[in-house]
């Protein structure tokens, strides 16, 4: 493995970095906000992707309008479930909302399923990418995809914009106000629970988002999401549960020691992740980047 | 003169209509256990095989008896047809095997795609002395150790895609190789072959076959790599949704461009139908059957896309074939026992729209066939909807499968 093979390993990493961090942030968000551990969060990235490819199936919608309506819909859809469902369940123990999301996993995966064989008869759809990012551009170390380039820029501006919305900002000051104490942001004359509606809202639009940004590189298919949400989850571990700047982080950087890993040696590119959680959590119990509990 | 002309064209006659009322005499006299013929298609009705076998399958068997019936007046009306999902699961195959076998006195199991539901349900059926036909199910076991003496394997195995695709790219010049390979039984066994054959021909690897996790989304690593080795031609042993991705990627990675070839271990229409056929254009696959390699096969997809709605994969054909070859055996040996059936399916030639120079080989059940290699067309190349593959090699049913002297079989 020369140097030059290992510079390209370690960018296309970040493009499978650029998918972590965006589910991880949504799932941070999650987390930080409304201590709610968001199984769901792999069957709503594959909900983001089907909704791109029935968009352009059942109105000739391309890449561009999916990708402003996809997130959208499934924004709406998971302010929907919180109201309706996961609401009831504040207050009990965690193992309560992730056995209610992971139950939701699998309805929302056999009801695709279902969809696709009936409706569009396919087991896993064609998604094309945007014509004005087909094709490669030779970066001079490597020739890589258009599309690949674009994710990766897409996702760290999305990334930075969530993360100045919520510390800087009057909105950001209101949401963490009411995650860190709900009664006191009350008494200020806040509606906390439309907030938390919110919130939920936007986190689960950015799995939404990740979905369409994956529909043209990975097959679109019911369960694309179920193997993402368990890296997922170790990339918010190792991050520290509800850090913002460490889900981000350690989002890209487990792409890149993957791919890197995949190069080396392909085995260990899936549990590479694992191993690197049991590490972090023997060293940092609370995450890279995260506070222990009582210290926020 | 005249006399004798009459004669030449009488006698034959007059044999024909004798053989003919007693081969009739002898279908009445048939033995069928609850005199009727069940045919089971223990197959993925819902999954993610469902669109290259499941309903097709069982549509292909049921046209299988319809056709026999209308040609042997004497079985009219006791041939059925029941399809069962086996959710490509190795337990509930087992489990449905033995449910249809006891209760609903099924007499034979066709198609089963997935090798170890294949395998399970084989191991059921031999306990119980009923023949079974794997047409979708591709594991070489079913014909080596797991073989069984009820149990017969028709279309392809993976010996037959590997040996196919490896030697004819080869020889067609594409002969150094990077090859990856989902980590599982099929995906091992396809890359062990797929070497030999490239190995065999000249060829070489350019570096050693990595294997890659299964499931897996994201094949960008080894194109990446692909694209620093520059080898002449990429082999992905992939198959389903996997195989979707790697090509999907590759194309991404205009690798095609790159002067990187690509060989596929296992491809069905389908599989070009969820990319369109330009992502798969130039590949080169080994298949059983295709819908229009000739007249005879058009024809009778004709007849399949009436009743079904969609053109056939050759998986869906094979199950046709095997049920006609099946039944077949069954008027042959006047009887649907499963031993009887068995000594009339041994050793067996014939020729049929989707196995041309087939023989039922006595020593391990492999059902040989002429098999071809074939390269996708380019959409602008097709000349009409579902045209997708060029022939590009026909090899022989005596060498398109492991050889039987090297089978590990034993009855």
């Amino acid at each position: 493995m020369n140097t030059q093979l290992l510079l390209i390993q370690v960018f296309n990493g970040l493009v499978n970095g650029a998918f972590y961090a965006l589910l991880s942030l949504g799932l941070a968000v999650i987390f930080g906000m409304l201590r709610i551990v968001n199984f769901m969060h792999g069957a709503l990235y594959m909900l983001g992707a089907f909704t791109a490819f029935a968009l352009g199936q059942a109105f000739g919608l391309g890449f561009w309008p999916a990708l402003i309506l996809a997130p959208l819909i499934v924004g709406v859809l998971g302010m929907v479930l919180e109201r309706t469902l996961l609401s009831r369940l504040y207050g009990l123990e965690p193992s309560y909302n992730l056995l209610l999301t992971f139950g939701l996993t699998l309805l929302t995966q056999d009801l695709v399923k279902q969809v696709m064989l009936s409706q569009f008869a396919v087991s896993s759809a064609p998604y094309t990418t945007p014509e004005v990012l087909t094709g490669v551009v030779n970066l001079g170390f490597v020739v890589f995809p258009k599309y690949r380039l674009f994710v990766i820029a897409l996702t760290l501006v999305i990334c930075l914009v969530t993360w100045f919305v919520i510390e800087k900002t009057r909105v950001g000051a209101i949401i963490r106000a009411s995650t860190e104490n709900p009664s006191v942001t009350r008494a200020f004359g806040i509606d906390v629970s439309k907030w938390v509606t919110g919130v939920f809202g936007v986190g689960v639009g950015l799995a939404g988002l990740a979905g369409v940004l994956a529909a043209p590189i990975y097959s679109v298919e019911p369960y694309m999401g179920a193997e993402l949400i368990i890296t997922t989850f170790a990339v918010v571990v190792i991050g520290g549960l509800g850090s913002i700047l460490g889900s981000v982080v350690t989002g890209f950087a487990v792409g890149v020691l993957a791919a890197v890993g995949a190069a080396i040696y392909p085995p260990i590119a899936n549990t590479l992740v694992f191993v690197l959680m049991a590490i972090v959590l023997l060293v940092r119990p609370s995450g890279l980047f995260g506070l222990p509990e009582g210290t926020r | 003169m005249k006399k004798a002309k009459l004669t030449a064209i009488i006698a034959p006659a007059l044999v024909t209509a004798a053989l003919f009322s007693v081969t009739a005499a002898l279908a009445q006299g048939a033995k069928l256990s609850d005199n009727a013929i069940k045919i089971g298609v223990l197959t993925d009705l819902s999954g993610v095989y469902s669109e290259l076998s499941g309903p097709g399958s069982v549509k292909a068997a049921q046209m299988a008896a319809d056709d026999f019936m209308a040609t042997n007046a004497a079985y009219k009306g006791k041939v059925q047809v029941i399809g069962v999902d086996h959710q490509n699961k190795a337990d509930v195959a087992s489990n449905k095997a033995a449910e249809m076998i006891d209760r609903q006195n099924v007499d034979v199991l066709m198609d089963l795609p997935t090798s170890s539901a294949a395998l399970a349900a084989s191991e059921v059926a031999k306990g119980k002395k009923i023949p079974v036909m794997v047409v979708t199910g591709g594991t070489t076991a079913l014909t080596n150790e797991k073989c069984s003496k009820y149990t017969f394997h028709y279309a392809y195995d993976n010996f037959m895609l590997a040996n196919g695709t490896g030697t004819a790219v080869t020889k067609r010049g594409g002969n150094s190789w990077y090859i990856i390979y989902p980590n599982y039984a099929f995906g091992q066994d396809l890359d062990r072959q797929m070497t030999a054959a490239i190995k065999e021909n000249g060829g070489k690897l350019v570096t050693p076959s990595d294997a890659t996790p299964f499931p897996n989304t994201d094949f960008s690593s080894y194109l990446l790599k692909a694209q620093s080795l520059k080898p002449k031609i990429f082999g992905t042993m992939q198959a389903g949704n996997d195989l979707v991705n790697v090509v999907k990627q590759y194309n991404e990675f205009g690798l095609k461009k790159q002067g990187i070839g690509l060989g596929i271990g296992l491809l069905f229409e389908t599989d070009v139908a969820a990319l369109g056929q330009d992502a798969y254009a130039g590949a080169l696959a080994t298949v059983p059957w295709y819908w229009n390699l000739d007249q005879r096969s058009r024809d009778w997809t004709a007849k399949f896309e009436k009743a079904f709605g969609k053109k056939p994969t050759w998986a869906q054909a094979g199950v046709y074939s095997a049920t006609m070859t099946y039944l077949q055996a069954v008027s042959r040996a006047k009887s649907d026992n499963g031993d009887a059936v068995v000594k009339a399916l041994e050793g067996y030639r014939f020729s049929d729209f989707f196995a041309r120079s087939a023989y039922i080989r006595p020593q391990d059940h492999r059902v040989t066939l002429d098999v071809y290699t074939v390269q996708v067309k380019a959409k602008a190349q097709a000349k009409e909807a579902g045209d997708i593959f060029t022939k590009v090699a026909t090899i022989p049913s005596a060498k398109a499968f492991a050889p039987v002297a090297e089978t590990k079989c034993k009855f």
